[in-house]
């Protein structure tokens, strides 16, 4: 008996020594030689591997920050200045802050806004819709609502509002990684600076239609009019395919193209509400705070009658095509 | 809005009407012959360990996957009565009821919702149900009753061995096979199906009629029953030829067992067996050899569950690397 | 060709459904609609780069006036296609669902006015007297496209690249798509022209051999096909076994002929090149008659149609002009599809023009015109067994729903040739099809950033 476990325990012993020195011999002759550098900086990333920073994961991106002689052509989106901070520290290089990006959606053709002309019955799914045609609204610019940014969002950053049938970007939670820009099969995400305070300016319209089109298939689109060109002294502004562009580097947030908007595409983030002025010109031509309901500060936003006014407009013109809808069916 | 638009979607835009459920209660037709005659030759047993069978079967269906999945159960489609009514073919006509529950939970639960529902089990359900009240209950699961006189009567104490049994038993004590085949019935009586064994799988004609009408409704390819009663037949032949005292011929294994049953409705379950046509007849020719390596060297009488379950384990890597014939691909480069 | 070869009918051995025929307007003779009021013609109207306009606003055009023109050897020139005013070029709805540039005629007051040289008799004209080049180069000159829906420009096919010699043309006249019978009208009415047509084609590829290709469900066309062609020497007619898809080039080359193009070759890989009926048609009238492509035959039809009909109609045309003089659009119309039931395009609207590539206009009821609910796939393999290209679409769907795109590319996906004989059987209505498309793209633009 004694002699069995003698036995036993004596191959056993001498396997395991077989195989540490199997292991052993593998391991120093296949050895890769990889800079520590690399692991203290991937360390250092956030790990949540997007690929915001143009590499294929953190990992690429450490080596790429080793490997480079100045990091001012990398920088992790995600970490932020903070993180980038600690990575120059880590190679002893220098690097710049830069401003803060966040993702804004440049569509504000809700549902209210913005009436279906035809039933999609394929697959929920962006890229595919889009590839099939110009989508379920008169707009074959606008968002298609089928949330492929949302689902393409590693940082739960985005949702779908289902009352206006667009994504929402929680600012505080979006790291500017580009993944919702890549998704859209639309180019309606648009990473922009996140401005002085968290103030930032955009047009929320992607349309390149004239302008009476434009209007026709969307209360809120922009219709290329140039009365925001016209009103911005820094050159910011760029008319193009009958759409507005606000240059977000240019931009000094002055607010003056906000309200002569007349479909009030321009939306204004994180501002303190406006001064009521004495003239009553004025007070008519303020409406643009309705567009903060649709976009990322819901909760702040405050309620103005230009939701109504644009809702009854948009009644208006449905019962309209309702009446002409039926002349197909 | 009440008015109409017109709908948009890619193409195509005619679909053949195809369903889940057809192809579902298609086979549930098939496998009304087998039942018939069950119900015929063990009498109301038969239907009620049937009935007991399909009810468990669905009941667990609808409360796993509503409750487990969080999903809409989709009883409806069908497959969860089949499973049940194949896992009542597999056991004898005179099973306690709740050893069938047992079955019917294990089929259901572990077999098919512990994958994900249908469409992502490997094993076939109904097989995992029966060979699992098999290693656990090998009494009551081999006390085969006999068949009766009276359909309408339950099945009584009377049991005795299957065919299969009878010479697996036989050759065990040392009986010459020529002596046993005495005592089996005829192959007029194994082809009607008036034999002892499990509900579904006495009537080999039975079984051939529900086959011929799936291969009619294009339910199945021919591929997995043909691989699979080639591969057997052809092996128990050699083995036969070479000592025909110790191998029965190959006609007898055809008919006896669940090797019709497996081969027309086990083997050739959707979502347990291949995707192409050459792995398939791949599949059906290692369940048939595995089968009659079990029928014959092992120490069951009888293996075709084993077997199909065996094969089902490999059908993933089948899927990975047997791929159709490609149009414009040159073979071998 | 005698009749009696009728019974050696042939098709392509793998894959393939057998979806319901409802030629419902098989017997309706093509008639002839009256030039609209006004015309959209897309200036995108083939495959390739759009054409270049040459016309001013407010200049007057005839019928057949080139007014615009091919950009680059892949693209096809575009002629007015009524006599009256340009009055702009705009964005106009084509049947791609989206809004793209089009040329907008408007009639002038005083009857039609066709362009110089156009000989617009009905004498059919036999002889052929140009050569190869100038064959080749009429055909450009006159716009014509691939006119069973494909629209890839016909004379980048006829200019056989170097180091290829052509053996066979085949003559595509299967239409193997249901409820389509343009092609099976022009077969009977002007069989004669398709077969000069057929002859220019052969002389501007230099073969000595032609097939024409129709499928069995069309015996009286076989059959005049086979008395035209008895005398005519190195053209045979080849029944085929009803199948779809065997109006695809591989299908029917493989039916035909029993070669394979290679897998992301072309017909001509093979010795081949494959042109529709339409096409031989439009060759025809361009070459012999001077005339471009400007009008086309279009099959409007459906189950709830009045009268499914064949029209002859000029390019521009609004769709819902063809509809009404087919009795009007059916009350619950739930879809408008523009080309047949397996392929063609679900149109967002009803001013559409009808385009060189629209072969037919088909109206689906509602209660056919919406898909059925997506059920998880049950490996059934339904999906590998009609594929005529081999593929496996239920595991193209899944990588790619994954994006596993490196895996999807390895398993062929740039060989569908988006048949959609895999949704059409899938039992639990999967939309694979919409998946495998989605999946081409991707692959596609993931090669290209490779290659560049």
């Amino acid at each position: 008996m004694s002699q069995t476990i003698l036995f036993t325990i004596g191959s056993i012993t001498i396997l395991g020594f077989l195989a540490a020195a199997i292991l052993y011999f593998i391991a120093s002759k296949f050895k890769v030689y990889e800079d520590p550098k690399i692991e203290e900086v991937e360390n250092a990333l956030p790990s949540t591997n997007c690929g915001g920073c143009g590499f294929p994961g953190c990992h690429a991106f450490a080596e790429a920050c080793v490997n480079a002689d100045d990091l001012s052509d990398l920088h992790c989106p995600v970490g932020g200045n903070e993180t980038m901070q600690k990575v120059a520290s880590l190679l002893g290089m220098e690097v710049e802050e830069r401003a803060p990006y966040v993702a804004v959606v440049r569509c504000n053709g809700a549902l209210e806004f913005r009436h279906k002309t035809t039933a999609y019955d394929g697959v929920p799914n962006c890229t595919i819709a889009h590839s099939l045609y110009g989508g379920d609204t008169d707009c074959q610019y606008g968002c298609l609502g089928f949330g492929e940014c949302v689902d393409a969002c590693n940082f739960e950053a985005m949702y779908m509002d289902e009352k206006t049938g667009l994504p929402v970007v929680i600012e505080d939670k979006c790291t500017a990684c580009n993944a919702c820009v890549t998704a859209c099969p639309r180019d309606i995400m648009e990473l922009r600076p996140k401005g002085r305070k968290n103030r930032r300016i955009f047009v929320a319209c992607v349309s390149q239609d004239k302008g009476g089109a434009a209007k026709k298939a969307c209360d809120v689109a922009c219709t290329g009019c140039s009365k925001c060109e016209a009103e911005c002294k820094y050159d910011a502004i760029v008319i193009e395919n009958y759409l507005s562009y606000i240059d977000g580097e240019k931009c000094k947030l002055c607010r003056k193209c906000v309200p002569v908007c007349p479909t009030h595409a321009i939306h204004e983030i994180n501002f303190p509400p406006r001064k009521e002025r004495p003239e009553k010109k004025e007070r008519r031509e303020k409406p643009a705070k309705k567009v903060e309901v649709n976009t990322a500060t819901i909760d702040n936003a405050p309620a103005v009658d230009v939701v109504k006014m644009a809702k009854k407009a948009n009644e208006e013109s449905v019962k309209k095509e309702d009446s002409d809808d039926k002349e197909v069916s | 809005m009440s008015t109409q638009f017109l709908t948009i979607s890619p193409s195509p835009h005619i679909h053949s009407g195809e369903s889940v459920n057809k192809l579902m209660y298609g086979v549930l037709i098939a496998l009304a012959p087998a039942l018939a005659v069950s119900f015929y030759v063990f009498g109301l047993g038969a239907v009620i360990v049937t009935l007991i069978a399909v009810l468990s079967c669905v009941f667990f269906e609808y409360i796993l996957t509503k409750y487990l999945l969080h999903r809409e159960p989709a009883i409806t489609d069908g497959s969860a009565v089949i499973t049940g009514v194949l896992l009542a073919f597999n056991v004898p006509s005179n099973l306690p009821w709740w050893i069938i529950i047992i079955g019917s939970l294990v089929a259901i639960g572990v077999g098919k919702i512990s994958f994900g529902g249908l469409g992502n089990n490997p094993f076939n359900p109904a097989l995992v149900g029966r060979v699992f009240l098999l290693i656990s209950f090998p009494v009551q699961m081999t006390s085969w009753p006999l068949p009766l006189e009276n359909a309408w009567q339950l099945a009584d104490a009377a049991t005795g061995a299957t065919p299969l049994g009878l010479i697996k038993e036989g050759l065990s004590t040392g009986k010459p096979l020529s002596d046993l085949m005495q005592e089996v019935p005829s192959y007029v009586s194994l082809l009607l199906g008036n034999v002892g064994g499990s509900v579904g799988e006495v009537s080999a004609l039975a079984l051939i009629i529900g086959v011929i009408y799936m291969l009619w409704k294009k339910i199945i390819t021919w591929h997995i029953p043909v691989a699979m009663l080639g591969t057997a037949f052809i092996f128990t032949g050699g083995l036969w030829l070479i000592n025909p005292e110790k191998f029965a011929d190959p006609v007898f294994h055809l008919l006896t067992g669940g090797l019709l049953l497996g081969a027309f409705f086990m083997a050739t379950d959707y979502v347990t067996s291949p995707m192409t046509t050459k792995a398939m007849l791949i599949f059906g020719a290692g369940v048939g050899f595995i089968t009659i390596v079990i029928r014959e060297f092992g120490s069951y009488p009888e293996g075709v569950s084993f077997a199909i379950l065996i094969m089902n384990g490999f059908v993933p890597l089948m899927n990975k690397y047997i791929k159709p014939k490609r149009f414009g691909v040159k073979k071998n480069g | 060709m005698s009749l009696l070869t009728i019974n050696n009918v042939k098709t392509f051995p793998k894959g393939g459904i057998h979806p319901a025929d409802h030629k419902l307007s098989a017997g309706v003779p093509i008639k002839k609609l009256d030039p609209p009021a006004q015309v959209a013609i897309p200036l995108s109207q083939h495959i390739g780069a759009p054409a270049t306009p040459v016309v001013e606003k407010r200049e007057k055009v005839k019928v057949g006036q080139l007014i615009a023109k091919g950009n680059g050897f892949v693209s096809a020139n575009i002629h007015a296609t009524i006599s009256g005013i340009v009055t702009k070029v705009d964005k106009v709805i084509d049947s791609t669902g989206y809004k793209r540039d089009a040329i907008i005629i408007k009639a002038g007051r005083e009857g039609e006015e066709w362009a110089d040289g156009i000989d617009l008799s009905d004498d059919l004209i036999t002889e052929i007297t140009l050569e190869r080049e100038d064959i080749i180069k009429k055909i450009a000159d006159a716009g014509i496209v691939g006119m069973g829906g494909a629209t890839f420009p016909s004379h980048v096919k006829l200019s056989v690249p170097k180091g290829r010699t052509a053996e066979y043309l085949i003559i595509n006249g299967v239409e193997c798509e249901p409820y389509l019978t343009a092609d099976h009208r022009l077969m009977l009415e002007k069989g004669a022209e398709i077969i000069v047509g057929a002859r220019l084609l052969m002389r501007a590829l230099g073969v000595e051999k032609a097939i024409i290709g129709i499928e069995k469900n069309k015996p009286d066309a076989i059959e005049k096909m086979a008395e035209l062609t008895a005398n005519e020497k190195g053209i045979t007619v080849q029944p085929l076994k009803v199948q779809y898809p065997q109006g695809g080039e591989k299908q029917l080359i493989k039916a035909v002929l029993n070669r394979e193009v290679p897998s992301g070759g072309l017909p001509i890989d093979v010795g081949v090149v494959v042109h529709n009926v339409g096409t031989a048609f439009a060759v025809y009238e361009a070459v012999q008659k001077n005339k471009p492509l400007v009008e086309r035959v279009v099959t409007v039809t459906g189950k709830d149609v009045k009268n499914p009909s064949n029209f002859l109609v000029r390019i521009g045309t609004p769709v819902m002009q063809l509809i009404d003089a087919a009795g009007g659009i059916p009350e619950h119309t739930g879809k408008v599809v523009s080309g047949g039931p397996m392929m063609g395009k679900a149109l967002n609207s009803l001013d559409v023009p009808v385009a060189k590539g629209t072969s037919g206009i088909l109206l689906i009821p509602n209660e056919e015109a919406k898909r059925g609910e997506i059920k998880p796939c049950i490996r059934c393999t339904k999906c590998v067994q009609v594929c005529p290209m081999g593929l496996e679409p239920y595991l193209l769907m899944t990588l790619t729903q994954k994006e596993m795109y490196e895996e999807v590319e390895k398993e062929k996906t740039m060989d569908c040739i988006e048949c959609g004989s895999c949704s059409f059987i899938c039992p639990s209505d999967r939309p694979l099809l919409d998946y495998i498309r989605l999946g081409k793209r991707t692959v596609a633009s993931l090669i290209r950033e490779r290659n560049n």
